[in-house]
């Protein structure tokens, strides 16, 4: 099994990692603390004080909340998004993008969607104006709870001890 | 005299050693496996443990034999789908049909192939027509488990010693089928019944020898008689090469290492999957959905039939759930319902795709065989557009519905390795690879001629979480990318090239961009009685971009006739100046000033279209989609690699969306070289932050208004449209609804609500209900 720096895994998510270690960790088996530098990095790149356990997004983690230690989603700025067995987008600003003009600060009128069969809703921070994730479904499709981890069992894997409030 | 169903002296169980039926034997495997959770029971690899230099000995001679045998085989082709885009794959099955290994190429047939096998085992053809040494079978059968009926397969079995020891399967993608519509993957049928001929595991050659009424038929069958033939000799030359390669490798192994390899080898493939997931995802749920446009209210969509004349969307919604043991389960709860258009897929189909996405991520290794299966539930409600309960359904281009349920697959997975750490595999989801030019008529050599332009397997891939996606690169459905020369397309088709280059912001923006698709402007040249038509995506996408990333650019269609470039005054021979290739920016319609004074042009979102006529002269764009991006553009770097400022130089953007989407400022030289001002970017891009909170509302505050638009009903035809078909397949996708918006009660959407047709929603006649035939069934429905 391979292993890594946390400088590598540091210049990973900076998208700097040399091609040939990148080529490497595609095509090796995979490294099993990768997760573990993972975190640092991530938190060291942090103001907040709540510790990160995982990775929404390049700027949306689930963390332990400082002081009582219940697991949330935090946009790097801070704001709460809420508890991660709910949906954090249903915390977020959005705006819809249903009409051709909207559409026109995207694409050419060519190529982009036909807002009578598609729309964009970009998700972003009340707070900071960060985009977290867009959505291109129909109109009137619920907002997709994307990812719903099973805390318990992803600690057994990375043996590591889980947080205290799963 | 009475109708027998055994062919005279044939008896079940003489092929195999242990006096079992193939039909007995695979049912006791198939009790074992969900008694144990183990393949066939093994819960110890015997031969691997206790002597694993042989047990790599085998798999390496059958996966060196099968890929070489595929690289040989390739040769004797003349069409350029399989030689040159490799459109075929070669596959060895243990007696159970169960994969063991397979080839490189379009490796979905592990799974097509394998459900043909199984489909003779369980509907006893060893007693008729019987299974015999040097015996060739054909088949591609979408109910029997193929995916479209131009993947022809030629399956022969392996005997040693008097008995039964493996079956080995071929398969390539023919030009046509001689469907309604000419080309493989066509439209304008829209029933079993027009989508080309449909071959069920027939026995085609005994003695190693193709039949000659078999010969006579098919060839006649089809439109483009030389590359048929030459693509059934590539299938049997592979196929026997193969048969000749396992047959060399038991008597060098002996045939007891042999029985034991080829039980235990699926075992391990189940076992690496699971090792996989448990190293690389997250347990839980991941939600995903996908959906595609098929706009047949078009005029230019004509159908033989006026039920299938409407709009609708294909859905298709997945909760994959990762399990604790680390195998996983993909629930298609609440996808719509079949169609009548060619792009309905059975289970089979559905489910061996996966592994085609799965080998480019989860389980990039040789070792990819049934062994994935017995570690993955799916589970396909029937009804929907992934399993129809009805036996008319077309599928001739199938791949058009599952890549697009596919990309979305894999945007959900990644999500898993992102939130670990490995962003090296996280893939926002390929592009939906199309457009497919088509079409068909009298070639430049005087011939009936039909073709399907494979330039589709060289798309734009969808951005990784830490570098841009290629472009004009990989098509989902085959790892293999490659656009072909131009010089061969030249031959194969009618079309002169006036241009090929990338597609200037098709990708998806992003911290990450999506990959660009490319452009090709085509010009029909030396041909009578030509046509071509549209097959893509237009007024929608099916892919979404990740994180903060945006979807990739849709579709569009140009074609014009009448064009003034070609003959005696024309505008080439007057040395005006005339189409070359890049479209910059559709919206410009700058190609339009450059044809004669009569040109007809055609420059809309229908992106699907069935037979136009088109002169020598007119002219089709084949426009190759791009894939989409990764996080917030506002991420990206401003210079340097993989940046704003590459995007620009390249080409990769036009300058105006590289303003709107990034806020990039920049001054450009009098070579035209751009130059972006960071400071003034960064600027901009505060500002952009601020436009968003200020444009933006609560999403809760949205959700009143959303609410209120579907309760008054408030929708396009098409969207309604999915909606009900949905609803009335799914009561858990229907509560799920009413739950999230909060709605009454008793709200439901009725298809007969609707003012469209509705054939095929009520009344259905499924393949099981066939006299004497019992269908494969590996899924939950
Ligand atoms: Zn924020």
């Amino acid at each position: 099994m391979s292993t890594y720096t946390k400088q590598e895994v540091k210049q990973l998510v900076d998208g700097t990692l040399a091609w040939d270690t990148v080529h490497q960790m595609i095509s090796m088996p995979k490294d099993a603390d990768r997760y573990k530098l993972y975190m640092e990095v991530i938190q060291e790149k942090l103001s907040y004080k709540h510790k990160v356990i995982m990775a929404l997004g390049p700027h949306l983690n689930l963390a332990i909340r400082d002081g009582d230690e219940e697991i949330h989603a935090f946009c790097d700025c801070g704001k709460d998004f809420g508890h991660y067995k709910g949906n954090w987008k249903l915390n977020a600003n959005i705006y819809v993008r249903d009409t051709a003009e909207k559409m026109d600060q995207v694409y050419p009128r060519l190529m982009a969607p036909d807002t009578t069969w598609q729309v964009y809703r970009e998700y972003s921070c009340p707070d900071c104006g960060t985009m977290l994730d867009i959505e291109a479904p129909t109109p009137w499709y619920m907002c997709m709870h994307d990812v719903q981890p099973d805390l318990k069992t992803f600690f057994e894997w990375v043996g590591i001890p889980a947080p205290k409030k799963i | 005299m009475t109708i027998l169903e055994t062919l005279k002296g044939a008896e079940l169980g003489k092929l195999l050693k242990n006096g079992l039926s193939l039909d007995e034997n695979r049912n006791g495997i198939l009790a074992r496996a969900s008694e144990t959770g183990h393949y066939d029971g093994i819960k110890t690899l015997t031969l691997k443990e206790k002597d694993p230099i042989k047990y790599e000995r085998i798999f390496s001679k059958v996966r060196a034999g099968l890929v070489n045998s595929r690289e040989v085989a390739k040769k004797i082709a003349a069409s350029p789908i399989v030689e040159q885009e490799g459109e075929l794959c070669f596959t060895l099955y243990n007696v159970a049909g169960d994969c063991i290994a397979t080839s490189t190429g379009i490796i979905i047939h592990v799974g097509t192939m394998g459900a043909a096998i199984k489909y003779m085992i369980q509907n006893n053809w060893e007693i008729n027509p019987g299974i015999n040494e040097g015996d060739m079978f054909t088949n591609n059968d979408c109910q029997t488990g193929n995916v479209h009926p131009c993947d022809i397969a030629t399956i022969i079995p392996v005997f040693f010693e008097g008995y039964l020891v493996a079956w080995v399967g071929g398969v390539t993608h023919v030009i046509d089928t001689g469907a309604v519509g000419p080309g493989s993957m066509s439209n304008g049928q829209i029933q079993r019944f027009g989508d080309g001929l449909q071959i069920t595991c027939r026995k085609t050659g005994v003695n190693d020898t193709p039949l000659r009424d078999w010969l006579h038929e098919s060839q006649r069958n089809v439109r483009t008689v030389k590359y048929w033939i030459l693509d059934e000799k590539t299938r049997i030359a592979g196929t026997s090469m193969i048969r000749e390669m396992v047959q060399e490798t038991i008597a060098d192994e002996g045939v007891e290492a042999w029985d034991v390899f080829a039980m235990e080898v699926i075992e391990d493939g189940r076992r690496g999957l699971t090792s996989r997931i448990k190293a690389m995802c997250i347990p839980g749920i991941v939600k995903t959905v996908a959906f595609v446009d098929v706009p047949y209210t078009h005029p230019d969509v004509a159908v033989p039939s006026p039920f299938a004349k409407l709009d609708s969307i294909m859905h298709a919604p997945c909760a994959i759930t990762v399990k604790s043991d680390a195998s996983w389960r993909l629930d298609f709860e609440g996808c719509s319902r079949w169609g009548w258009h060619t792009y309905n897929a059975n289970p089979t189909a559905f489910t061996s795709g996966i592994w085609v996405m799965m080998t480019q991520s989860l389980v990039p290794t040789e070792r990819v065989n049934d062994g994935c299966r017995y570690a993955t539930q799916f589970r396909l409600p029937k009804g929907t557009w992934t399993n129809p309960d009805d036996r008319r359904t077309a599928h001739a281009d199938a791949w058009h519905f599952l890549v697009s349920s596919w990309s979305s697959l894999w945007r959900g997975i990644s999500r898993t390795y992102f939130g670990r750490g490995y962003l090296e595999e996280v893939n926002s989801g390929n592009s939906n690879p199309c457009n497919w030019l088509q079409g068909g008529g009298i070639n430049q050599d005087g011939e009936i001629h039909a073709v399907n332009s494979f330039e589709t397997a060289a798309c734009g891939t969808g951005a990784c979480a830490m570098k841009d996606g290629l472009n004009n690169a990989a098509a989902i459905w085959n790892p293999e990318g490659d656009m072909g020369d131009i010089e061969i397309w030249e031959l194969a088709e009618p079309l002169l090239y006036l241009g090929r280059t990338q597609k200037t912001n098709s990708g998806g923006y992003g911290k990450w961009r999506g990959g660009n698709g490319f452009e090709t402007l085509r010009m029909v040249h030396g041909s009578c009685d030509w046509t071509m038509f549209f097959m893509g995506n237009g007024y929608m996408n099916s892919d979404w971009g990740l994180m903060g990333g945006y979807p990739s650019a849709t579709g569009y269609r140009f074609e014009a006739h009448n064009t003034g470039l070609v003959g005696p005054g024309g505008r080439i021979e007057a040395g005006k100046e005339i189409p070359l290739g890049e479209d910059l920016n559709p919206d410009d319609r700058l190609w339009e000033n450059l044809l004669g004074p009569d040109a007809e042009v055609k420059r809309d979102k229908q992106c699907i279209t069935t037979e136009a006529m088109f002169d020598n002269g007119d002219l089709y764009l084949n426009y190759l989609r791009g894939g989409p991006g990764f996080g917030d553009p506002l991420d990206r770097l401003h210079s340097g690699k993989q940046s704003i400022e590459e995007d620009l130089n390249e080409n990769y953007i036009l300058p105006e969306y590289a303003k709107k989407i990034y806020g990039v400022v920049y001054t450009q030289d009098a070579e035209g070289v751009y130059t972006v001002d960071s400071a003034k970017t960064t600027a901009a891009q505060e500002q952009i932050k601020k436009d968003r909170i200020k444009r933006s509302v609560p999403v809760k505050e949205w959700m009143k208004t959303e609410r209120q638009n579907i309760l008054d009903n408030k929708a396009s035809p098409q969207v309604k449209q999915m909606y009900a078909s949905s609803f009335a397949l799914s009561e858990p996708f229907l509560n799920e609804f009413k739950t999230f918006w909060d709605l009454p009660a008793e709200y439901n959407l009725l298809e007969s609500s609707l003012g469209i047709p509705t054939y095929g929603s009520t009344k259905t006649m499924d393949i099981s209900e066939m006299p004497d035939c019992k269908p494969v069934i590996m899924t939950e429905e």
